[in-house]
């Protein structure tokens, strides 16, 4: 029986400089749409803009909270607490306007401000995805 | 900042809406591709959301 031979696709490193995507990165990480609209791609940077802008203000007109980096009574509220912290700090120039001129809402009990608390995770979450879009445009893996 | 006060049903819908747009632009590399797939997303999203809901409800009796 002959022997099977397999061959196994080593991805290239990557040629591009960093100075190519770090300032679209970390633009679309402080305005959302920012990264998409340097590389100018217009049409999908407003929809990112509006999607992830409307998803954190929803959040806050619902009274959601933002969750601080602190550790908790057991792993898991830690784990929490510093995942949506760093879901929150994701949304960029939102969180820290936010954290710098707005009033915090205190965690409370109720549909509601648990589904702000959601939207406002959500926001940071979705502007992480524009990120890697960004990050993707500006190497050159996509269009 | 103005307080509203959604429902259940209005606030899963903005959640799809939102997240659909964004997972859509993300996602594909095509114009075509893109919007077939945020609809899509959008699509599973609202079945997810009725399927879940009546699950909820049929469970509760």
């Amino acid at each position: 029986m002959a022997a099977q031979t397999s061959t196994i696709d080593v991805a290239q490193p990557d040629n591009v400089p960093v100075a190519a995507w770090i300032g679209p990165v970390v633009a679309a990480w402080l305005i959302p749409g920012a990264g998409h609209f340097l590389l100018k791609k217009r049409g999908r940077a407003a929809l990112i803009f509006l999607s992830v802008v409307a998803t954190f203000f929803f959040g806050l007109a619902m009274g959601g909270m933002m969750f601080t980096p602190e550790k908790g009574a057991d792993y898991l509220t830690s784990l929490i607490n510093y995942g949506g912290f760093a879901a929150n700090l994701s949304a960029g120039a939102l969180y820290l306007l936010n954290s710098m001129f707005g009033t915090p809402t205190p965690d409370m009990a109720g549909a509601v401000h648990d589904y702000g608390t959601k939207f406002l995770v959500t926001a940071g979450l979705l502007n992480i995805l524009a990120m890697v879009d960004t990050w993707e445009i500006a190497t050159g893996k996509k269009d | 900042m103005p307080k509203i006060n959604l429902s259940h049903f209005e606030a899963s819908f903005l959640f799809a809406l939102f997240t659909s747009v964004i997972m859509g632009i993300t996602s594909k590399k095509t114009q075509q591709e893109r919007v077939k797939y945020g609809a899509q997303c959008f699509a599973y999203f609202i079945v997810a959301l009725f399927g879940i809901g009546w699950a909820m409800k049929l469970g509760h009796g």
